[in-house]
């Protein structure tokens, strides 16, 4: 479809071609079937070979910062999660890991492990959502079936835990909504057979599948050296063979305390990334059995400290201190306000470190609130990634790279 | 009710001990460049001049025992009544052999709003940059491009800065617009 | 409609615009305007657990000259506003228009300078389906108050 009430053509940079070379300006998207995320990539194409491509994104640009800066701490949450909406559980966690790092609170252990468990339960279903998507653009429709049934399972769960499904905001500052439910161990256990099985099903189909691994295999290689410039991290890093996994280098909550590989592969092509994010799934299944025996079985999982965390509703009607504490974090003019100075804390999200920047000036809303965003260097090389290519690669490429657009235009 | 503990992170003291040899290596590497620091509660502050924020950069990427090859985010502050100097850019570096950040401020005003560019050291700031320009309205000298990366062409205004107000709707562009039925 | 019996060949006796109504409401072909955390649950929807196939509105086709149904399935900022409308316009009649999600009801949590506040603003809306993200079978829901609403209203031939 045409857009002539956008960007003509004209201005785009693109070299200027001699006049035997007959290059087309060739527009995709911004809404469009194989831009799962709405991105707009105007392409100069001759024949299928793309020589040149420039990405216009925004399309989604709901002025994250902004509303954070005119929010409470404790009300951030909302737009927090709604970053990655595909694992909104691990952007909680970041955000508050990064209040409680400014307010100085650590939150009780059983807490950090509960933290843990659903953040990696979100990976996989990060991880389940974006091969799906991968396959089906692909034409392999069954795999995309399979793994958002495995996805499904994960949700239920989710909404068993904290009443939402995708926008969760289980995790508060200082510590959880609630606790986990009483048989969310045999849930989960029954869940992660059931996700094995689905990932079984998948591998089966696709890993050795011989048009996949045509479609995929030395497409869109970004070497080393030019990733890193891009800043790169998460699953995209280290199929390129770059080292970096948050959990390991700078390990948050408890990752220190779970026996975890972090999967590396060095061609840095669209099907070491597949692979990377498939292993990875296994492995996020691993911690989380682990957490099952490791964890401590009982206590609270958040600070008990109603300056903190608001206190339960039931003590909430029935004493008058608990109440005062409650209004206390409702009422402009006495919410929770960490003490000024900043802070940068980093999670290792879906795609790559995700990070906050906070800036407090010991108000009670956020002077500024950063999210970095793991996916905006990787989208912005996707020009790299395409050039060079036909016009058929830019599918599994694009699928490849994971953009979410919540977290890429904010 | 009980009280939660209060106060720096435990692992604050360690912190600032582990970047003692990261300080004095700077120190030697860029001298004046560096008009102060600072241990934060996370990872090692330096404030730096505006103008130099490449050459910086360049050392801190190349220089031996520094090796800073990641630009892990760049994004900017404004201090509208907080602060005498209007805005702040703010980098984080990170680099991969050591395994440690740093953090680089650099006070802009706004009768000058103007940094040096980081493109041609890190291409992930092409993208950090435009974004910077247009919500904050600081220019990047050495940028080969400053169109606008999030917002459309016709919007006026850089909606981050402080004065620029959370409901400032502009008129819908385009076909359906309301000027055009 | 009643179903006649009794004479050599069963017949239907009805008015032309129900039997169109009816047919219309059972082959739904959607373009799915798919932009934010809304697409996670139309995935959903659209997927073998809630399989919006059962309602006849299973295929989704990409080329908004083929639909009839616009699914606005996330947040439409001033950016996207557009686009929104141009995609619209190109759809042929008969054409309905489904606003998915708080954001394109009346822009959710978003009231802020970039976001559109409900996309009726920019086109006409027959359905709104609420919820932050909506529920897969509040989806559902709101699939079956389209066809009744296609089912009753006059076709024109």
């Amino acid at each position: 479809m045409s857009h002539d009430t956008l960007t003509p053509a004209e201005d785009l940079r693109v070299p200027s071609q001699g006049g035997e070379h007959k290059a087309m300006t060739l527009n995709v998207g911004p809404s469009h079937p194989t831009t799962h995320g709405i991105v707009r990539l105007l392409m100069q194409v001759e024949g299928e070979e793309i020589i040149d491509c420039d990405l216009e994104i925004g399309y989604l640009h709901r002025g994250f910062e902004k509303m954070c800066e005119n929010h409470p701490w404790n009300q951030c949450v909302v737009y927090v999660d709604r970053l990655n909406y595909v694992s909104p559980i691990i952007n909680d966690v970041g955000y508050h890991g990064a209040v409680e790092r400014l307010l100085g609170v650590e939150v009780p252990e059983r807490g950090q492990w509960v933290r843990m468990l659903v953040s990696e339960l979100m990976r996989v279903c990060d991880h389940q959502t974006c091969l799906g998507a991968t396959c089906m653009e692909l034409g392999a429709m069954t795999a995309f079936l399979y793994l958002i049934k495995g996805r499904e399972i994960l949700w239920e769960i989710l909404e068993r835990l904290c009443g939402a499904r995708v926008t969760t905001s289980y995790s508060r500052i200082g510590g959880l909504t609630d606790d986990l439910y009483p048989d969310f161990e045999a849930q989960v256990r029954q869940a992660i057979a059931d996700c094995r099985d689905i990932n079984a099903q998948v591998d089966k189909l696709m890993t050795g599948n011989r048009i996949f691994i045509d479609r995929t295999k030395g497409i869109g290689i970004l070497d080393r050296a030019t990733s890193i410039s891009y800043g790169f991290t998460g699953p995209m890093a280290r199929a390129a063979g770059i080292q970096v996994d948050v959990r390991h280098t700078t390990p948050y909550l408890v990752y220190d305390k779970v026996d975890f590989e972090i999967p590396q592969c060095s061609n840095g092509d669209c099907y070491d990334r597949y692979l990377v994010r498939f292993f990875e799934m296994e492995q996020s299944l691993r911690i989380i059995e682990q957490c099952f025996e490791k964890m401590p079985k009982s206590g609270p999982v958040s600070v008990e400290d109603y300056t903190i965390t608001p206190p339960p509703k039931e003590r909430v009607y029935s004493r008058i201190e608990e109440l005062m504490a409650h209004f206390k974090h409702y009422m402009w003019g006495h919410m929770i306000a960490p003490p000024a100075g900043s802070v940068y804390h980093a999670v290792e999200g879906g795609n790559g470190e995700l990070g906050f920047y906070l800036v407090s000036t010991g108000e009670e809303r956020p002077w500024k609130v950063r999210c970095r965003p793991p996916c905006f260097g990787i989208t912005q090389a996707m020009r790299d990634m395409v050039v060079g290519h036909t016009l058929a690669d830019v599918v599994p490429i694009f699928g490849s790279i994971n953009m979410i657009g919540g977290e890429l235009d904010r | 009710m009980k009280k939660a503990v209060r106060g720096h992170a435990p692992d604050a003291d360690a912190l600032k001990e582990r970047d003692q040899d990261l300080l004095q290596l700077l120190q030697s590497l860029l001298g004046d460049e560096i008009q102060s620091h600072r241990h934060g509660m996370d990872m090692l502050e330096l404030v730096i001049r505006p103008e130099s924020a490449s050459s910086v950069s360049r050392l801190l990427r190349d220089s031996e025992g520094l090796e800073f090859d990641y630009l892990m985010d760049q994004t900017a502050v404004d201090w509208l009544g907080r602060r005498e100097i209007r805005f702040e850019v703010v980098y984080h570096f990170y680099s991969t052999k050591h395994n440690r950040y740093l953090r680089c401020l650099a006070p802009v005003p706004e009768s000058r709003p103007e940094v040096s560019s980081l493109y041609e050291l890190y291409k992930a700031a092409d993208w950090y940059e435009r974004e910077i320009h247009e919500m904050y309205g600081i220019r990047f000298a050495g940028h080969h491009d400053m169109r606008k990366l999030l917002m459309y062409d016709g919007f006026k205004g850089y909606p981050l800065r402080k004065d620029y107000s959370m409901k400032g709707r502009q008129p819908l562009i385009g076909p359906g617009s309301r000027q055009e039925s | 409609m009643e179903v006649s019996q009794g004479m050599v060949e069963p017949f239907v006796t009805t008015k032309l615009d129900k039997i169109i109504g009816w047919g219309r409401k059972y082959s739904i072909f959607s373009y799915p305007f798919v932009t934010a955390c809304c697409g996670m649950e139309y995935m959903s929807a659209a997927c073998s657990r809630y399989d919006m196939d059962r309602f006849g509105a299973g295929l989704p086709r990409f080329s908004p000259r083929q639909s009839d149904v616009l699914l606005v399935v996330g947040t439409i900022n001033q950016k996207m506003a557009p686009v929104l409308r141009q995609v619209y316009d190109q759809m042929c009649e008969p054409r309905w228009v489904v606003a998915f999600g708080a954001c394109t009801v009346s822009g959710g949590p978003y009231n802020n300078y970039a976001v559109v506040q409900g996309i009726d603003q920019v086109v006409p809306v027959d359905i709104y389906i609420p919820g932050c993200p909506p529920h897969p079978e509040t989806v559902l829901d709101g699939l079956i108050k389209l066809q009744a609403k296609i089912q009753h209203q006059k076709h024109e031939v």
